[in-house]
């Protein structure tokens, strides 16, 4: 008896410890998800947070007559070497908009080689000893400084490293968004109060249904494909620009939308729409002046994620052209544009080491902005959450 | 004048038409309830009825027209079209202005108007859907009549050497090879990765998060998956290719193997990593649905929890747990960023994952991206490519769909 009794309660213990097994597998697989998410933040913070700095050279800058023509003129050739190249375009750019200029010298700090700002951030460089030994000269005297990087949150792309930038694909996000937002938003909430509140239970309205859901889980390239050869070959919609792109994106976006507008419809219960019936209101009117303004905080939750992802999105428009070198910022819905993924995808392509870092503070900035947006959404669903 | 100048002229004549059509209609309308007849509707309904029939026909009629001219090339001028246009919302207006009687449903009339539209607008979706069958089919069909589809279907080489010469007039485009079989091994082989990576860790995070965490944890985890979950594919890509995959080649070093840097391990580890947030979300929606009474009758019969877990709760949520899987395989299945950034180009028929492959996705976008006419080979094959995703990607779809349906219908849950 005793025996048997001892076997089992070896059973017991073996089951025990197979079940706390369980436990502490399936937690150190969040924690490997922990883990990841970890790595990759820090990873890209020690890519990135370098592009928030730039070296600058603290020259005497010649406004002579000579360099309003080539700007390399105004610099003194010995120091040149450590200087950025596009002096060449910039100063006489400077001149040409302040004509007093002329003739003038001044002391001020200009853009630093790309090379010269990775040597001082401790990269490899191709730079020769000699080069090097002047750089560290200057540093000496306090001539060569690393400072915030305004450049790159004030210019468009650029093939100097040191004077690229992420403003144009920010106004092209900003554009392609608002292009997005304006057909997705309000196609996306009409279907979801047909669906829910109007649509007949026939064979359409289930079709629609699972053609919705399907949308949504199509491969987002084959929008791409599809804004290529409907927009651009068929309707003529000029490429690489903000309306393509955002066109695409909307119809990628809508069935996120819809999905969302559903849920939030669906959370206003019955008993709102049978009271606005009993005092007279019209099918409309209820879903008018009660439904969607009840539903309105869903909504917005749902269509900031949607947004968020369009946001993130870079192989549709890579199909429809937005990958396009764009050194000034866009201001026309028609002009060609770029987007900060796309910027991000081009930059990441380059092969100089600069433009690593680059790349990597242009996701910082992208992440940041899509981190921005995910939290209002979280915020807004705490906010107006409701229990009825 | 130019097309878009005269655009802006009709769009303000007809908003100024409009305007009129509401001010002059309410104040018929409340004339008409002043004298004393009683009305079916209110004076602003009436208003705004007026204001649809004048702009609905006006808008219907350019709408048309456009329509018409895209289809059949510009052979309606612009100046005239929209001079009609104008002049049917002016017989709009009056003839709305007439049926503002005290016998008319104004907002009946309305709003049969306004379901139209929200009608309409759902009915986008399907458009949307036609549009990419209607434009991807097309393109692959006239590159199935360059290249056989059997050996499209069959073949073991994908070079489309230098078949966009022969559009341009200088070659004649033989030579080119368009055998689809290595990109499709390339492509299953970085998602089997995938798969590897995302089903076990999702899984085991939905099945803790759902049975064991204590409610701090879960509040802190499911909005860190959330955040794995938002991080654009192009920063995954930009991750893979230069962090992961120059570690693996360390790593394959120091073991004494020799890998490429364009490997499939590197975007095939990150693609599951972006997927372990689809499976985990979907698998703890599921788990939870599994109701209690399993769970206690097998306490009951005593078995421990993990056994509990292994063999009722997870069996039960099972049709559910596959259909996530199948909703992650066709995300990685049509992933591009990932792939462009950090797989190869090189079609390679090879099991080894060290290797450098290359995806569909991969040669769609290289199709895409180059300086080709349209109407190449090469360019084409990126719509016949596509039209095989999109088939793929939608039966994986469907049978998820149909198996979580399975699943609330066996456990009558509601909100899956």
């Amino acid at each position: 008896m005793s025996d048997s009794f001892d076997k089992i309660s070896q059973q017991l213990k073996s089951r025990h410890r197979k079940s706390a097994r369980l436990k502490y597998i399936s937690m150190g697989a969040l924690a490997l998800a922990a883990a990841f998410l970890l790595v990759f933040f820090a990873d890209m913070l020690n890519k990135g947070l370098p592009a928030f700095q730039q070296a600058l050279v603290n020259v005497e800058v010649n406004y002579s007559e000579e360099a309003s023509t080539n700007g390399r003129a105004a610099i003194d050739p010995e120091i040149m070497s450590v200087v950025s190249r596009s002096v060449v375009r910039v100063i006489p750019l400077e001149m040409r908009n302040n004509p007093d200029l002329l003739g003038t010298t001044e002391k001020r700090w200009v853009l630093a080689d790309g090379e010269v700002d990775q040597y001082l951030k401790g990269n490899r460089v191709r730079l020769d000893d000699e080069q090097k030994a002047t750089i560290d000269q200057l540093v000496e005297e306090g001539q060569v400084d690393l400072r915030f990087n305004t450049t790159f949150f004030s210019r468009g792309d650029s093939k100097m490293p040191e004077l690229a930038g992420i403003m144009s694909a920010v106004m092209g996000t900003v554009m392609t968004m608002i292009v997005t937002l304006a057909i997705a938003f309000p196609i996306g909430v009409m279907t979801a109060v047909y669906l829910e509140e109007f649509a007949p239970d026939n064979r359409l309205t289930q079709l629609i249904e699972i053609n919705i859901n399907n949308l949504a889980a199509i491969p987002s390239i084959l929008f791409g494909l599809l804004g290529l050869a409907i927009f651009i070959n068929f309707f003529g919609v000029p490429r690489s620009t903000p309306l393509v792109g955002g066109m695409t994106l909307a119809l990628m976006t809508l069935p996120v939308i819809i999905i969302s507008t559903r849920t939030a419809l669906r959370s206003v219960p019955e008993s709102i729409r049978h009271a606005a019936f009993g005092v007279g209101c019209s099918r409309w009117q209820v879903v008018k002046d009660h439904v969607l303004p009840l539903a309105m905080p869903g909504i917005m939750t749902g269509s900031i994620i949607g947004l968020a992802q369009a946001m993130g999105e870079t192989a549709p428009l890579i199909i429809v052209g937005m990958v396009a070198f764009i050194p000034d910022i866009t201001a026309s819905f028609t002009e060609a544009a770029t987007v900060m993924p796309a910027q991000v995808f081009t930059w990441s392509g380059e092969p100089d080491r600069a433009f690593v870092e680059k790349t990597a503070g242009g996701i910082l900035v992208l992440l940041a902005v899509l981190i921005a947006l995910n939290a209002s959404a979280v915020l807004l669903r705490k906010k107006f959450e409701r229990r009825w | 004048m130019q097309t878009n100048q005269l655009f802006l002229i009709f769009c303000s004549v007809l908003l100024l038409l409009g305007l009129a059509a509401f001010f002059v209609g309410r104040s018929k309308a409340t004339r008409v309830r002043a004298s004393g007849t009683s009305m079916y509707a209110q004076p602003d309904q009436y208003a705004w009825f007026t204001v649809v029939a004048t702009a609905l026909p006006a808008v219907l009629v350019s709408a048309v027209g456009a329509f018409i001219m895209l289809v059949i090339g510009s052979e309606i001028p612009t100046f005239p079209l929209l001079l009609a246009s104008l002049v049917v919302a002016v017989v709009g207006l009056s003839v709305g202005m007439m049926l503002i009687r005290s016998n008319f449903h104004a907002r009946k009339a309305i709003e049969r108007v306004i379901v139209w539209t929200l009608g309409g607008a759902a009915t986008i979706s399907i458009l949307t859907t036609l549009g990419i069958l209607v434009s991807i089919i097309g393109e692959a069909l006239s590159f199935f009549q360059m290249h056989s589809f059997w050996d499209f279907i069959t073949g073991t080489t994908w070079a489309p050497g230098n078949s966009f010469l022969a559009s341009a007039g200088r070659g004649d485009g033989t030579g080119a090879e368009f055998g689809s079989v290595p990109l499709f091994a390339g492509t299953f082989m970085i998602t089997a990765i995938a798969m590897c990576v995302a089903v076990p860790v999702g899984l085991l995070s939905a099945i803790y998060m759902g049975e064991y965490a204590p409610p701090k944890v879960r509040g802190v985890a499911k909005p860190m998956l959330e955040i794995l979950a938002g991080i654009p594919t192009v920063v995954y890509g930009f991750f893979a290719a230069i962090t992961v995959a120059p570690f693996i080649v360390r790593v394959a070093e120091t073991v004494g193997l020799d890998a490429s840097f364009n490997n499939a391990l590197a975007p095939g580890i990150v693609m599951g990593i972006m997927i372990i947030p689809f499976i985990s979300s979907l698998s703890d929606d599921v788990i939870n649905a599994v109701p209690d009474s399993m769970r206690q009758g097998s306490l009951a019969l005593g078995m421990t929890k993990g056994e509990t877990i292994r063999d009722v709760v997870v069996p039960a949520a099972l049709p559910g747990i596959i259909s996530a899987s199948l909703l992650g395989m066709s995300r990685a299945l049509g992933e591009t960023m990932i792939v462009v950034m950090a797989a190869g180009m090189r079609p390679n028929l090879s099991a080894n994952p060290l290797e450098e492959m290359t995806t569909v996705t991969v040669r769609i976008v290289a199709a895409m991206t180059g300086d080709l006419e349209f109407d190449s080979a090469e360019t084409l094959s990126a719509f016949a490519l596509g039209l095989v995703l999109f088939a793929v990607t939608l039966s994986l779809n469907l049978v998820s769909v149909i198996m979580i349906r399975r699943f609330r219908d066996k456990y009558r849950v509601n909100n899956l």
